[in-house]
């Protein structure tokens, strides 16, 4: 040990150091955003909560192709369908089961009438399980109160697909 | 006092009673606020240097959070595990708390504002703090569970370690202020470097000897970097795993009280307690219990902020610290210290 390490072991040099760091640190503005208060931006791309649109006439978008559930990877999408009484194609059962769901995003993207799409919404924590278990209600439920925001990203997105 | 309540009409023993429940109720009361905010402040030390914004939703700036977070734990239900003591179990947390009350009993918030002004003030600290141990290895035993016994095990070996070397910083200081009691301790800092700065740790002597006592009351109340009996990533939560609701809560309100205790301590002890800093007939204007409380939360951000920048010492490191760097220094400052009091003439 030379003599400069064994001044600067007994002057706590090392410590007297981190401790004058962290003591500017304590006086920098945070870091941290007032979360319920506060929001950070989402990008036009966010993939938060499922929504199954409507047309503008109210009808809504779904044909029942089944690609979302081919594509899914985590296997979280159930389809059964149906000819309606006026004889269109439509779902008699559209179930995500959220507690599957990677978020991957794939559904939308197989989607060829951007029906089913993933929106903004990240605040969908639940007390049970059970109400994690999307039905065809729910989605289109998502889909009428999200619709607006839904349509903004969508078209914020549109220059770049 | 207790000519107050004499003058009340009651007898010598009577007032003497009263007056010293009231005393007690008086540092008790206000020391238990302190404790909540204290962990409140504690919290929001720490997040502002980690660039955190920490408590700030119950009350105004988040001031409520600690009685929040005891309600919360209050309305808990208390868990005794099948295997453990059920008495000493019980008892462990109790005694923690008792202890960590009974040593403010022999601080001066102010000139003569003390409990119980007796001569051995400090050897009644040394002895309390001592007994300090027995609330941790008694949960450690009691709660018949590996991890709350290794803890408790570490806990014991760091407390009586330190504490010896805290004996002998304690010495240098009682040699120079030539008494025991606190008060006179402090009064022994007035003027004490070139006569206009209050204090022990202006003097070069003396300055080394309170730096190790500031590590070692870390150690003492097992606060960071010393908090390996708490070790989270080893030991769980430490000799407080089996512990639920209130009894929980009685540790944590015990530990703080240690820690406000030390910072106690220091400002006593070395900084000249309820003395302002510099001895200017001005500064005399404020309060006493100002300038101690003062002091007091200083040592508080100091504790705090060392936990929030220095990671957690190893326990040999800690071992190797305490037996092999502080008592062989200690005991040398002791020599040097006593030398020179001798050599100027000081007992004389």
């Amino acid at each position: 040990m030379t003599v400069g390490q064994l001044i600067k072991s007994f002057t706590l040099w090392e410590f007297v150091k981190a401790h004058w760091l962290t003591l500017k640190y304590f006086f920098k503005p945070k870091a941290t955003i007032n979360y319920p208060f506060e929001k950070n931006p989402l990008s036009p791309r966010f993939r938060g909560e499922h929504a199954l649109r409507r047309y503008p006439n109210g009808e809504e978008r779904c044909i029942a192709c089944k690609l979302c559930e081919a594509i899914c990877p985590a296997q979280a999408i159930t389809i059964e369908a149906a000819p309606r009484d006026d004889g269109s194609r439509r779902t008699t059962r559209y179930d995500i089961d959220m507690t599957k769901c990677i978020y991957c995003g794939f559904c939308q993207e197989a989607c060829p009438v951007d029906a089913i799409v993933e929106g903004p919404n990240l605040e969908y924590a639940t007390e049970t399980r059970e109400e994690l278990l999307y039905d065809k209600a729910k989605l289109l439920a998502n889909g009428d109160k999200w619709e607006r925001a839904i349509a903004a990203n969508l078209e914020a997105d549109a220059p770049y697909r | 006092m207790t000519g107050f309540f004499q003058n009340l009409g009651m007898s010598y023993e009577w007032a003497w009673f009263v007056s010293t429940i009231c005393g007690i109720l008086l540092i008790a009361l206000p020391l238990m606020l302190a404790v909540a905010m204290i962990i409140y402040v504690d919290r929001k030390i720490w997040a502002s240097m980690a660039l955190r914004r920490g408590p700030n939703v119950v009350g105004p700036f988040g001031l409520l959070q600690s009685f929040a977070d005891g309600l919360k734990v209050f309305l808990q239900e208390t868990i005794v595990p099948s295997a453990a003591n059920k008495g000493l179990f019980l008892i462990a947390p109790i005694v923690t708390f008792t202890l960590a009350l009974l040593s403010w009993a022999v601080i001066p918030f102010n000139s003569g504002a003390i409990l119980a002004d007796i001569n051995i003030g400090l050897l009644y600290i040394l002895a309390i703090s001592s007994l300090g141990v027995y609330g941790t290895i008694m949960a450690g035993w009691a709660s018949n569970s590996k991890y709350p016994f290794f803890s408790a095990m570490r806990a014991s070996a760091q407390m009586i370690s330190y504490e010896v070397s805290i004996g002998f910083i304690l010495i240098c200081v009682v040699l120079w202020a030539g008494t025991f009691n606190i008060n006179d301790i402090v009064w022994a800092q007035k003027g004490h470097v070139f006569g206009i700065i209050n204090g022990f740790v202006a003097n070069p002597l003396l300055f080394p000897m309170w730096v190790m006592f500031l590590i070692s009351s870390l150690a003492e109340t097992q606060r960071a970097p010393f908090d390996l009996t708490e070790a989270e990533s080893e030991l769980v939560a430490g000799y407080q795993t089996e512990y639920s609701s209130m009894a929980f809560a009685a540790y944590w309100l015990g530990e703080y009280a240690n820690v406000l205790l030390m910072c106690a301590l220091n400002a006593t002890l070395f900084w000249g307690g309820w003395l302002p800093p510099l001895d200017i007939p001005v500064l005399y204007l404020v309060p006493g219990f100002v300038w101690f409380l003062l002091k007091v939360f200083f040592f508080f951000f100091v504790f705090s902020w060392i936990k929030a920048t220095v990671p957690r010492y190893r326990y040999d490191q800690l071992m190797r610290l305490g037996w092999k760097v502080f008592l062989p220094v200690s005991l040398l400052f002791v020599v040097i210290v006593s030398g020179y009091l001798m050599a100027t003439g000081h007992f004389q």
